[in-house]
């Protein structure tokens, strides 16, 4: 059943409907991050909306960091093929050679190697000029802040002094040759409002959101699946079968798990409306130091 | 979201159920740095149970090192979010913050209150419907205060809250609040506000922020938290008529062709006649349509697909409306302006003007008056800097349509784009339109531009050909309309010279003559080629932001810039007229090249460089890139 007229969520997706229609009207070669998580699906869902009954008029485009959960990628393989939209999987194949890894590099050095840098570099090397991500204004507080029009400059840096005032629901499209801007239509939503959304529309995400019996060690408190033989256990670590889900999904040595017994969506968002932890501190990457977030978004990260 | 904990699975259905259709508030919170805008934000996440465990640690942590409330937990440092905001302990953007209760969704615009501050304060202002305007009550009104009040009611907010912050340190004093409540009655009587509450508060102890205050016995109204979800905001742009701005068309297949957009007002059915506001062109809507199937009636915000009966032409940047209820189509108008940008706002400059869907080119032909935003003082401006209000005439490249802002937020706000930085410079409200043009809506002619076209069997385009006196611009366009002609091509050649004996034979050489003289001519560019014709028009043109007007007269593949680039010692040697000369001797003033400036072009399609062959090879390369761009076959 899908939302109902009049309500909260239902605004919620007029407003990105909007968003995203103004981007395939006034940009030249839009892309969409997809990143198979939750929100970047609900995007996808939101896009098929938007554009409805043709297609989404631009592709969707996977930084594949060659560390995420299997389950990904298989759930991201089914749901292109099942929708015959044109999908890119970008893969940084030297790094990957050279054997670079969140164990023995730092999430830091590991992310920007085979995330930040492949994403910056296929974003110049197709042309694109506007990169719909699913980021949400309630994350984080550096993204408090931020423009639903996030204006990057040619090495696709963000200044968070120099970005446009945003006003009404008028959104100032214009850049520049080799300028872009990431959009993000996701802005006023919350976690819970992309929960409720997701059971109202019956929307499918990855089965790790749900809780299952899987292999987990526990590193410097937070639980890590071992999703592949490439984890290399420390002499004292031995992975113990819990019941687990996880709130958000993406490279598995750096995404931590929380235990569960949430197994439908309605347990799930019952569930977190109880937690009294944020959503980002399953992420690794976080809280390397303090304001890490906003740095890596200068950086260009999402 | 306590309620939650108590749920069981069962009644977790239900609790959902109501989830879903809480209503919903966006407001905006005012008040400089030592208000406590920040704190009463962070009280309100904090009494909503919406800091996480690890977030309050976090703050915890950084309360030692920037806090400013000694061992308390810093509530501020919540929602002040960037570190250099956090370092110099202010907040210095527009923070959209969330939160929840049992009744209603919140979205707060938080932004900070300094005077070099307007503009986001009148970015966070654009989409609330509330404003709560924080003032310390040991302070009491302050010029921020009246400043904050005009620009609430500027940006079209209708409900204010006067929240009289920091009571605790005046004693909970009854007379203080009641006389500082008397002094903004009074003072924002002008502002005619739907709603006005005040209600005294302390955001860092929490007294009636969500909690009814032991400590203030004489205060009867409701809490913060209370009025903020009983308040009935609802707009009425559902009672008003359609707008329906066409975001882009919809074309999957031949057999589908929709108008996608987001209903601004009003509402539409099937069966509805509409026009289109620009064009006149009418039809009737057949389907409104979404993934989730046709609706019978689509309303405000609503995100949808319209089809019509007929095929008519619709494209983005169109508004549908009502045939009886049409807005004004207008290429003048009157609107307050705030200024967004570090350089100043300069009467006479084109900038990009964004209403709706649709951008056309402006020019800021009269600043009427800037008005101090502290004392609400009409002065006169020849500019406009950063942070400033005025009221100014308006005159756009084209008709668009509009309502006045105070009947429709939607249709009669626009944005300001600098055309060579592309950053957003400016923010407007309409007021009204200038030539009352209401009346006098476009005669849809059954016979255009395409008809005109097709019957001479050619694409109507214009070549302007643009250079230095002496380069050499005539003798090669001359050179291209007869070869063109000999095609068989329908053509018109637009000399300077010849058009400055007749149409502008009143014009001078000053920079205003030299503006007006390519206005016009770009004008006469335009109808020739309405009429279906191929222009070739051979000018001067110094200055590139007239070239740009040129083109923007007509459509983006109609007009072909071809710069005739000889150096100025080529030409001063040739000097076919003896001009160079008698400009030399001072004989002629504004001498393009000699003293004044020519400004060559940037992206011309075209550059011939004149110095290298005969005048017929470069006629050739023009009449060929013609063939190339698919102008000609």
């Amino acid at each position: 059943m899908p939302v109902q007229r009049g309500t909260h969520l239902k605004r919620l997706e007029d407003e990105a409907i909007h968003i995203m229609r103004e981007v395939a009207a006034e940009f030249r070669n839009p892309v969409l991050l997809y990143s198979i998580g939750k929100d970047s699906t609900v995007m996808l869902h939101l896009a098929r909306k938007a554009f409805y009954p043709s297609k989404p008029p631009f592709p969707f485009m996977h930084i594949d960091s060659t560390w995420e959960f299997q389950a990904m990628g298989e759930f991201r393989d089914r749901l292109f093929a099942e929708l015959g939209f044109d999908l890119i999987v970008i893969r940084n194949d030297d790094g990957a050679k050279a054997g670079i890894n969140p164990f023995d590099h730092g999430s830091n050095y590991y992310t920007n190697v085979m995330r930040t840098e492949p994403l910056k570099e296929a974003l110049t090397r197709y042309g694109f000029d506007a990169a719909f991500g699913g980021g949400r204004r309630d994350e984080e507080k550096s993204r408090a802040k931020e423009r639903v029009f996030s204006f990057r400059t040619a090495s696709h840096g963000w200044d968070p002094k120099n970005q446009r005032p945003e006003l009404w629901h008028i959104y100032n499209g214009r850049v520049a040759k080799g300028e872009s801007i990431r959009v993000f239509p996701l802005s006023n939503w919350t976690e819970l409002d992309i929960w409720q959304y997701i059971m109202l529309e019956n929307i499918d995400i990855v089965p790790l959101y749900y809780a299952a019996e899987r292999p987990v060690v526990e590193r410097d408190g937070t639980l890590i699946m071992v999703d592949d033989e490439r984890m290399v256990l420390e002499p004292h670590e031995t992975p113990e079968h819990k019941k687990v889900r996880f709130r958000t999904l993406g490279c598995y040595p750096l995404t931590g798990a929380v235990e569960s017994e949430a197994d439908t969506l309605q347990e799930i968002v019952r569930e977190m409306m109880i937690a009294r932890t944020s959503e980002r501190q399953g992420r690794v990457i976080d809280h390397d130091e303090a304001g890490s977030m906003e740095k890596k978004k200068r950086e260009g990260y999402f | 979201m306590s309620a939650a904990e108590d749920f069981s699975a069962e009644a977790f259905g239900d609790y959902l159920e109501s989830q879903q259709n809480k209503s919903f508030l966006r407001f905006i919170t005012c008040g400089s740095v030592d208000d406590g805008k920040s704190t009463l934000i962070g009280r309100l996440l904090f009494e909503t149970k919406l800091i996480f465990e690890d977030q309050l640690a976090a703050i915890a942590r950084d309360s030692k090192k920037h806090g400013t409330t000694g061992d308390d937990i810093d509530l501020a440092l919540l929602v002040d979010g960037l570190e250099a905001e956090r370092e110099q302990g202010i907040t210095i953007d527009v923070a959209y913050r969330f939160f929840t209760t049992e009744k209603r969704k919140f979205i707060v615009a938080d932004t900070p209150g300094h005077e070099q501050y307007t503009r986001n304060m009148a970015t966070g202002a654009s989409t609330a419907d509330l404003a709560v305007l924080l003032i310390d009550a040991r302070n009491g009104i302050q010029v921020q205060t009246k400043r904050h009040a005009f620009l609430v009611s500027l940006l079209g907010i209708r409900h204010v809250v006067l929240a009289v912050n920091k009571i605790d340190l005046v004693g909970f004093d009854q007379a203080r609040f009641d006389a500082i409540k008397a002094d903004f009655e009074t003072f924002a009587a002008a502002f005619e506000f739907e709603t006005l509450q005040a209600i005294p508060i302390s955001a860092r102890y929490g007294d009636n922020v969500v909690a009814a205050s032991q400590n203030t016995p004489w205060y009867d109204g409701p809490t913060l938290l209370a009025h903020l979800e009983g308040i009935e905001v609802e707009s009425d742009l559902a009672a008003r008529p359609l707008r329906f701005p066409v975001q882009w068309v919809n074309r999957p297949n031949l057999d589908f062709r929709g108008f996608s957009g987001t209903v601004a007002s009003g509402s539409v059915r099937p069966g509805d006649a509409v026009v289109v506001a620009g064009s006149g062109r009418e039809a009737v809507v057949s389907r409104v349509c979404t993934f989730d199937g046709d609706m019978a009636e689509a309303g405000p915000s609503e995100a949808v697909t319209i089809l019509l009966d007929r095929e008519i032409d619709v494209s983005r940047g169109d508004v549908l409306v009502p045939p009886d209820h049409r807005p004004d189509v207008t290429d003048q108008l009157a609107a307050h302006v705030v200024w967004m940008a570090e350089d100043a706002m300069l009467s006479g400059r084109p900038y990009l003007l964004k209403i709706g869907t649709r951008t056309v080119t402006a020019t800021i032909t009269d600043i009427k008056h800037r008005i101090d935003v502290n004392t609400f003082e009409h002065l006169a401006a020849k500019s406009l800097g950063l942070n400033e209000v005025a009221f100014c005439n308006i005159s756009l490249s084209e008709d668009v349509a509009f309502d006045p802002y105070e009947a429709n937020r939607e249709t009669g706000a626009f944005i300001l784009i600098d055309r060579l930085t592309n950053a957003t410079v400016g923010a407007g409200m309409v007021w009204f339109a200038l030539r009352r043009a209401t009346n006098i809506h476009w005669q849809a002619l059954d016979i255009n531009k395409q008809t005109r076209a097709a019957i001479k069997g050619q694409k109507p385009v214009v070549l302007w050909f643009t250079g230095l006196s002496g380069s050499g611009k005539s003798t090669i366009a001359n050179l291209v309309e007869k070869r063109l002609s000999a095609q068989g091509r329908h053509t018109y050649l637009l000399d300077g010279d010849n058009v400055r004996h007749g149409l502008n034979r009143d014009l001078g050489f000053t920079d205003a003559d030299r503006v007006e003289n390519i206005r016009r001519v770009s004008e006469t560019a335009k109808l020739f080629v309405d009429a279906g014709m191929i222009v070739l028009v051979s000018f001067i043109s110094p200055f590139r932001s007239e070239r740009r007007m040129a083109r923007d007269l007509v459509e983006s593949d109609e007009f072909f810039e071809v710069f005739v680039d000889t150096p100025i010692e080529v030409c001063r040697e040739r000097d076919p007229k003896g001009l160079y000369q008698k400009a030399d001797r001072g004989e002629l003033k504004n001498f393009t090249g000699v003293d004044s400036p020519y400004e060559p072009p940037e992206a011309a399609d075209l550059r011939i460089d004149t110095t290298d062959g005969p005048a017929e090879d470069h006629a050739e390369t023009v009449v060929a890139m013609l063939k190339a761009r698919g102008v000609i076959d």
